[in-house]
């Protein structure tokens, strides 16, 4: 059941669950609030999780993200209005990651979004963005000869992250290409020579999946887009076949894969108050496209001069800057305040603490020496250029 | 292994080992589960005064910090080098290895009981 008319309003509901929520539990896992879901936020252990992607491979259940589909003759140019970028320049079975962008310039969501046929969209919201972003295409397409529906509900999301996802997707029984005559040897060719930020339309277990080459841990992987009901199926088939090598993963491990891979994360480093060249984004908007597009006019502008931009900082010890605190130029009572860290963590990976922080232009430049404010005490940081964490060739 | 009947506890999830006049306080297993990996362990020094109910330390984890308050007046004698050195022990053996603190203290504010504390906690 989609809600295309609007008539349903599952974001009030508090307590959403995952359709693998009782896989979760029967795992043990400690579970967290996020945007009204309750999803898994550790297994057992963030560190061993992150390790995991890293070294093996993880899974990771994102079905609490939105997928809204858009259809029809004028669906490219419909995006091509709504969206930041060209999405009519993407081919079929192709993705793009694109920024929905208010009227003057914000960013409203980032999204991934996936060409699925000619006249055939699937953008993928965040989940506390669902409803903004559903309405905002319903909003902006309806010049356009096309719909727009919120399938997010008949939509489960499962990631298979790491340097063993190929061959674990491989090894899985029950995939095929879709279509007549498929089998698994087509399957796992198709597979090995999907590209980053390309789709195959598949068959598991005889429904379809959308096996995506795409993910937010900064490692290889694959997302895998499926019916509710087989979602469990799946999660255990991938389990099964990885044993060892695949460990479930919470949205800890999550942010801290993400936050190394110097990825965003909307409402940390995205938001309405900023533009999306003072997060190093300016790329993802296509100013080179024809015709005009939501925010366009405010984008040409820019930010105000001295508008805050998004930098990379370390530190050494082990104490993590944190959301929210404060960033200055110095570690004396005269020092100014240049910005704020808008997510931290001490890097898995790295041994040292990491961060990303909106700071004044002037002291944004790779290795310049700053201080952020960890409850108190001022913890030398240097300006290091993102990513943190780039996976070996 | 520590018999956690034993000891007593914190409404700030710590718990408290009396031994005459020493008192070994820790964080409890359901505070290291609620923090996640711990990765960072602050306390203060053998020799510093703490006063019952103030922050003395911190457990920072992968996705936050908690704070450690001093759950009895008195003067650290000791406090857990290895912890320090290895903070993943709060997570592995909160009740055991993994204490933090080793305190003189001349008396005992009133505390939470073993079963009052799983009542706090809901276990």
């Amino acid at each position: 059941m989609t809600d295309a008319t609007g008539t349903t309003d599952p974001g009030t509901a508090t307590e959403r669950r995952s359709p693998l929520d009782e896989v979760h539990r029967a795992a043990g896992a400690s579970f967290t609030d996020f945007a009204g879901w309750q999803m898994p936020v550790r297994y057992s252990s963030d560190l061993a999780e992150h390790r995991a992607v890293r070294e093996h491979a993880g899974l990771f259940d994102l079905s609490h993200m939105g997928e809204i589909l858009v259809v029809g003759p004028e669906a490219s140019d419909a995006l091509d209005y709504a969206l930041a970028g060209k999405l009519s320049a993407i081919a079929e079975g192709q993705a793009k990651y694109s920024l929905l962008l208010a009227r003057d310039g914000g960013v409203v969501d980032d999204l991934v979004v996936y060409r699925t046929g000619e006249d055939r969209y699937m953008v993928v919201a965040n989940a506390s963005n669902r409803e903004v972003v559903a309405e905002e295409l319903r909003n902006r397409t309806s010049p356009f000869d096309c719909e727009v529906f919120d399938e997010s509900d008949d939509v489960a999301l499962i990631a298979l992250q790491g340097p063993d996802a190929l061959e674990v997707l491989q090894q899985t029984e029950g995939f095929g290409v879709q279509g007549p005559g498929n089998d698994d040897e087509d399957f796992d060719a198709a597979l090995e020579g999907l590209k980053y930020y390309r789709a195959l339309a598949a068959e598991f277990d005889g429904e379809p999946v959308l096996v995506a080459r795409t993910g937010y841990t900064g490692e290889d992987g694959f997302e895998l887009y499926l019916s509710p009901d087989r979602a469990a199926r799946l999660w255990e088939a991938l389990r099964e076949t990885g044993g060892p090598r695949v460990v479930p993963c919470g949205l800890a491990s999550r942010d801290t894969l993400r936050l190394e891979a110097g990825m965003p994360l909307y409402g940390h480093e995205l938001s309405r108050d900023i533009l999306p060249v003072q997060a190093g984004l300016g790329r993802v908007v296509a100013l080179s496209k024809e015709g005009d597009f939501v925010g366009r006019a405010a984008i040409e502008q820019g930010p105000a001069d001295g508008a805050p931009v998004l930098v990379g900082l370390t530190a050494e010890g082990r104490r993590a800057p944190r959301a929210g605190y404060e960033v200055y130029d110095g570690d004396g009572d005269d020092a100014r305040r240049v910005g704020e860290i808008t997510s931290g963590a001490l890097s898995p990976t790295l041994g040292h603490p990491v961060a990303m922080a909106f700071v004044a232009p002037d002291a944004a430049e790779p290795g310049s020496q700053l201080f952020v404010d960890v409850r108190g005490t001022r913890i030398a940081a240097s300006v290091t250029p993102l990513p943190f964490y780039k996976r070996g060739a | 292994m520590t018999d956690r009947t034993d000891l007593q506890y914190t409404e700030e999830h710590e718990w408290v080992k009396v031994d005459g006049e020493t008192v070994t306080i820790g964080i409890t297993d359901y505070a290291a589960e609620k923090l996640g990996d711990v990765v960072y362990v602050d306390l203060p020094a053998a020799g510093t005064a703490i006063t019952s109910g103030t922050v003395v330390g911190e457990i920072e984890s992968t996705k936050s910090v908690g704070e450690l308050f001093a759950p009895v007046d008195g003067e650290v004698v000791e406090s857990n080098q290895a912890v320090v050195d290895s903070p993943e022990l709060v997570n592995s053996d909160p009740f055991g290895e993994g204490w933090l603190l080793k305190v003189t203290a001349a008396s005992l504010p009133k505390l939470l009981s073993h079963d009052e504390y799983r009542a706090l906690t809901g276990e």
